[in-house]
């Protein structure tokens, strides 16, 4: 770990992404001086945490060079199926989040299987399973609001603040971040990751199982996205149709923005978890300044793009 | 001329074997639409023709968009957007005098050209991930779409519309006349150019095209830049059709997502340098013929959609039999 290191590569991505964080809070304290305040900081980490659920399970996926377009819909799936289960009484009831959890590993099981096993580019597979996952909940719901509601467990994980005032949900992001941090910095399965982002066939020929390693990041992307979406229903008390259509561009924002090369093998948690929160205050100071959605659309995006070439650009010379 | 095949047939047999995608998607189009009009109550009339093939030629022009990037291993998530943006531009440009409708269309084509140009930079100068820019100026066109029309409206000068919807010459429908001269004008002499040509051989592998001298930055360019343009003309049509703007996110974003499909349908590989517009056409006819079966037979509108994402999905694992053919292991991984 020498200093250079530290300096080079992530961890300029990370402090720009920093930088750019304490500009939000300057420009947002300069324009409403409750901006600063610690409830309003701490509801931003609130909102910010189902993003950062989802951006882990695709930062996972983004690690190994792919990509995971079935956000939205297993997001949905989360919200819908923990809300359906809440509607049973007795054991069913009462099981609502790890049924719901195990959904979403489903889905994020048969997107391993076509990207790993039948090496469909995983573009195309995971926006085909998005749009099964699509007619799944349709058929479920007949095309309305479903009329179940959260259990109080889930809002129990999504609203309330039972230590130090801090929201559960922020608990539930740092449980979840600390272990991937673990499972990325001190296990082979981790160290794999990378390297499959890096070269395939290099693992392959170092006898990694190259098509496991995917197969359980697809599914743990799967899991993510259905488990942010139970903490979604929690929050809102309900699940409603394409709940998660908010949910894909922000989170391959936040893991972009944060540092992570989006053609697999480089990139810090760290850097994620500071691109979740640059995205959410982005988020919310565009609307406190009550702009019209279509100029936040459009400095939405002009932002994305300008941060990104100040810091993420691809090297120059072809080689 | 003993057993070895003659030039004129391994000529056939090459050829053949470099179209499989684009045949086999026109092939199932074929089939798939034969089905259609003879399960149809109407039959093969002028008026479902028609029909079919504005929706088909709608999709076609999205999925031509996508195609052009995706020739040199990059993407646009923009198209739909464009899309979108051009259908709010028009509905509120071309109306009033011919001369006014006239100029109302080069405004839409040349912002969709300017759409393209700006992804091109952004991607090519810029040197970010195509997948990410695009889907960041996306959400800049989808801005300005929704900018010029906050809610559903607007109007088209009537007669230009039905004109570009309508049927010429006993019933070719008039969208299929456009497609096939904006192939003839467009495509074909772009497919021969130099730039053309640089575009399949970036996809090939940009580091032999750089080596070799082949123009790099100015082939990925104009792929975004004629992306803009098809998504635009795509916009053009969309307004015809429904003699109405609307800044529908939910739209762009199926049509991009269609649009995908339809290239992969269409035999262009999501890898770059093989495939082309005209398998992509097929492709997305194919997309928009499943809707119409699910139609014919009378599927429950409910799950239609999972109906779609079945047959997409089988469609896209198909490509998976070419694995049986890889003999070394080691081939499958990058």
């Amino acid at each position: 770990m020498t200093a250079r290191r530290w300096l080079g590569g992530i961890d300029r991505a990370l402090l720009a992404a920093m930088a750019c964080i304490v500009v939000l809070l300057v420009g947002g304290a300069l324009y409403d001086a409750n901006f600063l305040s610690a409830d309003y900081l701490l509801q931003q980490l609130q909102v910010a945490s189902f993003l950062g659920i989802v951006a882990t399970g695709v930062m996972l996926v983004v690690l190994l060079g792919h990509i995971d377009l079935s956000i939205p819909w297993v997001v949905t799936i989360g919200g819908m199926m923990s809300t359906a289960a809440a509607g049973h009484d007795g054991p069913v009831g009462s099981l609502a989040i790890p049924f719901a959890i195990a959904c979403g590993l489903g889905i994020g099981v048969v997107n391993g299987i076509g990207v790993a096993y039948l090496r469909v580019p995983s573009m195309i597979f995971t926006l085909a399973t998005n749009a099964i996952a699509q007619g799944l909940m349709v058929v479920h719901t007949s095309g309305f609001a479903p009329q179940d509601h959260a259990t109080p467990a889930m809002h129990f994980l999504a609203v309330e603040r039972s230590i130090l005032g801090i929201p559960n949900a922020v608990w539930v992001w740092a449980v979840i971040g600390a272990a991937t941090v673990m499972v990325l910095r001190r296990t082979s399965f981790g160290r794999r990751i990378y390297a499959i982002g890096n070269s395939e066939r290099a693992v392959f020929l170092s006898r990694g199982n190259v098509r496991r390693v995917v197969l359980a990041c697809f599914a743990l992307s799967g899991a993510c996205s259905a488990f942010a979406g139970v903490l979604l229903a929690g929050y809102s008390t309900k699940a409603y149709q394409a709940m998660g259509d908010p949910y894909l561009l922000p989170a391959i924002a936040a893991v972009v923005l944060g540092g992570t090369s989006i053609l697999g093998g480089r990139g810090g948690y760290l850097g994620t978890v500071a691109g979740v929160v640059l995205v959410t205050l982005l988020q919310s100071i565009l609307s406190i300044v009550q702009m019209p959605e279509a100029g936040r659309q459009v400095i939405y995006g002009s932002v994305i793009i300008i941060m990104l070439l100040i810091y993420g650009r691809g090297t120059k010379v072809v080689s | 001329m003993s057993g070895a095949p003659s030039p004129r047939a391994q000529d056939a047999r090459y050829w053949l074997s470099s179209n499989r995608g684009p045949l086999l998607a026109a092939a199932l189009f074929v089939a798939m639409f034969g089905v259609f009009v003879t399960e149809h109550p109407a039959g093969l009339s002028a008026n479902v023709v028609n029909t079919a093939a504005n929706k088909g030629v709608l999709l076609a022009f999205v999925a031509i968009a996508q195609t052009l990037p995706v020739l040199t291993s990059g993407l646009d998530l923009s198209v739909g957007s464009v899309f979108v943006m051009a259908n709010c531009l028009a509905s509120t440009l071309i109306v009033g005098t011919p001369l006014q409708v006239a100029l109302g269309v080069a405004i839409v084509l040349a912002s969709g050209l300017l759409c393209g140009v700006l992804n091109g930079l952004v991607v090519v100068y810029g040197r970010l991930q195509p997948i990410i820019a695009t889907l960041a100026t996306g959400a800049i066109y989808y801005g300005i779409a929704l900018w010029l029309r906050p809610a559903p409206g607007g109007e088209v000068n009537e007669d230009f519309a039905d004109f570009m919807t309508g049927s010429v010459g006993g019933g070719i429908p008039f969208s299929i006349v456009v497609l096939i001269g904006t192939i003839v004008v467009v495509w074909i002499p772009y497919r021969r150019s130099v730039l053309g040509r640089a575009a399949y051989a970036v996809g090939s592998s940009e580091q032999a095209a750089y080596m070799s001298g082949v123009p790099v930055a100015r082939a990925k360019l104009v792929t975004y830049v004629l992306a803009g343009l098809f998504a635009a003309i795509a916009g053009l049509m969309l307004t015809c059709l429904t003699y109405s703007g609307e800044a529908n996110a939910l739209l762009g974003g199926s049509y991009t997502l269609s649009s995908i499909a339809a290239v992969v349908v269409g035999g262009t590989s999501l890898y770059g340098g093989s495939g082309g517009a005209i398998g992509t056409i097929f492709g997305a006819f194919v997309l928009r013929t499943i809707g119409d079966l699910l139609f014919v037979f009378d599927i429950d509108p409910l799950s239609q959609p999972l109906f779609l994402g079945i047959v997409l999905l089988v469609a896209v694992s198909l490509g998976s039999f070419r694995l049986l053919k890889v003999k070394k292991r080691l081939d499958l991984y990058r």
